[in-house]
């Protein structure tokens, strides 16, 4: 009976859905408003409304959206669009190996494939919370709510993004970046290791804009540089242990 | 140069997602062991958002400074917690509010 386990037909299950629906209702606020923002992006990177949409519904991230339409923007090959969708989205692959210890292990993989269809920060953060075993009809409820919010959101920004005065483009189109810094500061306060990379990333990032040679390359080319530069040189200066994960 | 197209784009950006969040919860039944591959997949997030993050908010913006003072009020207001779309929409005002002025 074990494939049963998890059916929406029986009452605890019904109850988690609900609980995920509960959590996903704030997360698909914020969602939409950020994923405004990144609707202007892609309407600048050439994606009409429906494409928009169609990119958010199928890859539920904002950083690696964001630096996939930054390449599309620019024409960047196929190979390169691939790899920046890998290095944007890399914390998922760590997200995703916490999220798989918090996993009965007899779960079936239909449900795994499903709830791997949306790992976010958010997602990935309540469902962390959860006690005991994850029961993937709390992210089905959690997702019923964000994944349209994100990706209605996206095809709204793209619309509208064409209709506002410019001083509105401009105020919203740093909500994508308010969001990623509302993601990396937070831990500062615990770990001040992770403040001064945060520095050292800015100034990396300012510098490889001058620098000769450097400043040749795409924007994401340098941002996937840097990325694997000093995250590489963090984890030999100050290796983690093996019980600390971000949150 | 050639015109790539954008469903191939977005066809692509869904794939390597998907298998990034897909073949941990698939294949992975047991912790990283490797230190240096677990510290480098802790501090990614941090890096490549930290990254993307500066300076392309001040080249957002019509007004650089602009650009500039969101991020610091955006850096303190996540700084005494205030939560992702609070830190968003704190950032928008601003820059809503200097352009007003600046430009």
């Amino acid at each position: 009976m074990r494939n049963s386990e998890y059916s929406i037909t029986l009452q605890e299950n019904k109850k988690a859905f609900r609980d995920g629906l509960r959590d996903g209702l704030p997360i698909g606020l914020g969602y939409f408003a950020v994923s405004f923002s990144l609707g202007i992006m892609a309407k600048r990177a050439g994606l009409n409304p429906f494409q928009g949409f169609l990119a958010s519904l199928l890859c539920n991230a904002s950083a690696g959206e964001y630096a996939g339409f930054s390449l599309i923007m620019v024409q960047a090959s196929y190979i390169e669009v691939a790899i920046m969708t890998f290095i944007a989205n890399a914390r998922y692959l760590l997200m995703s190996c916490a999220l798989s210890q918090k996993m009965k292990p007899s779960l079936s993989l239909v449900h795994r494939l499903a709830v791997g269809y949306d790992v976010t920060d958010e997602i990935f953060a309540i469902s962390i919370g959860r006690k005991g075993w994850l029961n993937p009809n709390y992210n089905y409820g959690a997702i019923a709510i964000a994944a349209p919010c994100w990706s209605i959101g996206t095809a709204v920004g793209c619309l509208a993004g064409n209709l506002m005065p410019l001083r509105l483009v401009s105020a919203f189109s740093v909500a994508l970046y308010g969001m990623f810094l509302a993601i990396i500061i937070p831990p500062v306060r615990k770990d001040k290791v992770i403040g001064v990379i945060i520095a050292v990333c800015f100034a990396g990032s300012f510098l490889a804009g001058y620098l000769p040679g450097i400043s040749k390359l795409s924007s994401g080319t340098r941002t996937i540089l840097l990325t694997v530069v000093i995250s590489s040189v963090a984890a030999i200066l100050f290796p983690r242990g093996q019980e600390e994960q971000p949150s | 140069m050639q015109e790539h197209n954008i469903y191939l784009y977005i066809l692509i950006m869904f794939g390597v997602s998907y298998v990034i969040r897909v073949l941990p919860l698939t294949l992975i039944r047991k912790p990283i062991k490797n230190r240096f591959v677990q510290s480098f997949l802790y501090y990614v997030p941090y890096v490549t958002l930290a990254v993307m993050t500066f300076p392309a908010i001040t080249e957002a913006t019509q007004s650089p400074i602009a650009g500039l003072v969101a991020l610091i009020v955006g850096i303190v207001a996540a700084w005494f917690g205030a939560s992702l779309f609070q830190v968003a929409v704190t950032c928008c005002g601003i820059v809503l509010v200097l352009e007003l002025f600046l430009c």
